[in-house]
């Protein structure tokens, strides 16, 4: 199954460079991280052996209880300058990399997305900006559904 | 599927973009009705141009909800600038949305 | 409060017109730090933490898509030329007038366009079907901020009372009825639910429900609850599901349509 999604994951970047004219930067292949299964995999194959300060300078907006664990709202924003990185982890999930976002000059580093969140667990939003990882951590609490679901 | 819907407003120079992809994002853990496992099918990959020009690269993992929201903000933009969405999947599947800023 | 414990308890023989007033006075009574028009939205009208997530879904909400697919579907013209237009006036912006008692039944939205289906001779979409889905949240969506204003003639009055009967009617292996979740103990919890009071409903109806990952029309709720309580679930557009519609859409009255919505 790994190999098979890896595949296929190749077939879709040489699709995405035919139809997206890429710069050619050498954007970090976040790829492998999406199949690593702990955090510290996860931040390991994004960052290597950068050191991850723990920041209060990023405002990361994720509720505490989720209404539904499917469709959990969540957004980061940071007045770090000069952010080329966003990343959202999920620790619980099966893959805890959710997302990665990529943050060119013009953008500013302020996203917003939906995430599901399988089980109550902590989530981070990880900000890399000039060669150094800025990291913020919330727990999601996710109930099951009364009524009989 | 329905393509890609964009909104988005420029305030000094900054334009406020959202928008809402249609797709199943299947995690490829879930089971059918009839027991069978649903293939994983999710977007891999969005992409996001401000006329022509990349802005934003986003990979995502299948923890990403159904019908996925999008929402960034991007500098030095005006009004008449073309704002595109593109999204592949990891079928190699493609849609795409535009908007031109008011 | 006497009034209250009767309505919790079981039948008032009043009209139409005091029951809403007694209905509105209950909510009145039991949330007197909300606005009753705020009722319209549910549990979100009770709980900040869930209202600042539906807020967030409101950026965008995911039933924007089955609105416009609704919208292709009713513009659509019948094999014959003709359109809902021939049937509904402004647009489709006619949901606030549903149900009606006319020709001795109770004509919810839904039968009222497989009647226009029928009498363009198209024929009638299933009452749990996807496409009935769309179209009803397109012309909720049309209806938006339209005063609910549904009226109870003499001839009506019967099936109104069996709506009325049926909310109050304890049911299935629970022993719940309607009025003792969303009345005796509305507001409160139920595991990590919070109970939604009925006044203002159906306003907001079809919904996005996050459980369902799709638009669902009333109906589909009222067989679900029905399911969760161990009773059983009647079909779409089952004369009980009708009147029951009937009688909780009457106490709404004056309450604007703010349909569709999104739901946990």
């Amino acid at each position: 199954m790994k190999s098979m999604n890896r595949r296929k994951f190749m077939q879709s970047l040489f699709l995405l460079t035919a139809i997206a004219a890429l710069p050619k930067l050498a954007f970090a292949r976040a790829v492998p991280a999406f199949s690593s299964s702990t955090v510290d995999d996860v931040l390991k194959q994004l960052l290597g052996d950068m050191p991850i300060e723990v920041s209060d300078k990023i405002v990361f907006k994720i509720p505490e209880i989720a209404e539904n664990g499917a469709v959990v709202p969540v957004s980061v924003s940071t007045k770090i300058e000069g952010v080329d990185r966003i990343y959202l982890l999920v620790d619980n999930n099966p893959n805890p990399l959710s997302a990665v976002f990529e943050i060119s000059g013009r953008t500013l580093p302020d996203i917003s997305t939906r995430v599901k969140v399988g089980e109550s667990s902590m989530a981070r939003a990880v900000v890399r900006a000039n060669g150094r990882a800025y990291m913020t951590s919330k727990e999601v609490k996710v109930t099951i559904g009364g009524c009989g679901g | 599927m329905a393509k890609v819907k964009i909104r988005g407003k420029v305030r000094e120079g900054v334009a406020s973009i959202k928008s809402l992809m249609p797709h199943p994002m299947e995690t490829g853990s879930r089971r059918d009705a009839q027991g069978n496992m649903i293939p994983a099918h999710y977007i891999e990959t969005v992409i996001c141009e401000c006329n022509g020009e990349q802005v934003i690269r986003a990979q995502w993992g299948p923890s990403v909800s159904k019908d996925p929201y999008f929402a960034f903000k991007v500098s030095g933009a005006a009004s008449g600038d073309v704002i595109k969405i593109t999204w592949v999947d990891n079928k190699g599947e493609t849609s795409s949305g535009e908007l031109t800023l008011k | 409060m006497v009034l209250s414990l009767l309505f919790a308890s079981g039948f008032v023989q009043a009209g139409a017109d005091e029951d809403r007033a007694a209905f509105r006075e209950f909510y009145e009574q039991r949330f007197p730090n909300v606005e009753l028009k705020q009722h319209i939205n549910g549990a979100y009208a009770l709980d900040a933490g869930r209202r600042a997530q539906w807020i967030e879904m409101e950026e965008f909400p995911p039933y924007e898509f089955t609105i416009d697919d609704g919208d292709s579907l009713y513009h659509e013209p019948f094999r014959n030329g003709s359109d809902y237009s021939s049937c509904f006036a402004g647009g489709g912006a006619v949901k606030q007038w549903y149900p009606q008692f006319v020709a001795g039944e109770i004509v919810t939205l839904e039968v009222a366009i497989n009647q226009c289906r029928e009498k363009n001779d198209e024929p009638a979409l299933a009452y749990d079907g996807v496409e009935m889905a769309q179209l009803m949240t397109y012309m909720a969506y049309v209806s938006r901020d339209k005063v609910i204003d549904v009226s109870v003639p003499g001839e009506a009055v019967t099936a109104y009372e069996r709506g009325k009967q049926f909310y109050y009617s304890r049911r299935g292996q629970l022993n719940f009825s309607c009025s003792q979740c969303h009345m005796q103990i509305v507001g409160m919890s139920l595991r990590s639910e919070t109970l939604s009071a009925s006044l203002g409903h159906v306003t907001h109806w079809p919904t996005y429900r996050f459980k369902w990952q799709e638009v669902g029309v009333l109906h589909r709720r009222f067989a679900e609850c029905n399911e969760q309580v161990g009773s059983e679930a009647l079909a779409f557009q089952h004369p009980a599901y009708r009147e029951l519609e009937y009688f909780l859409t009457v106490m709404s009255n004056g309450l604007p349509i703010n349909g569709p919505a999104s739901r946990k």
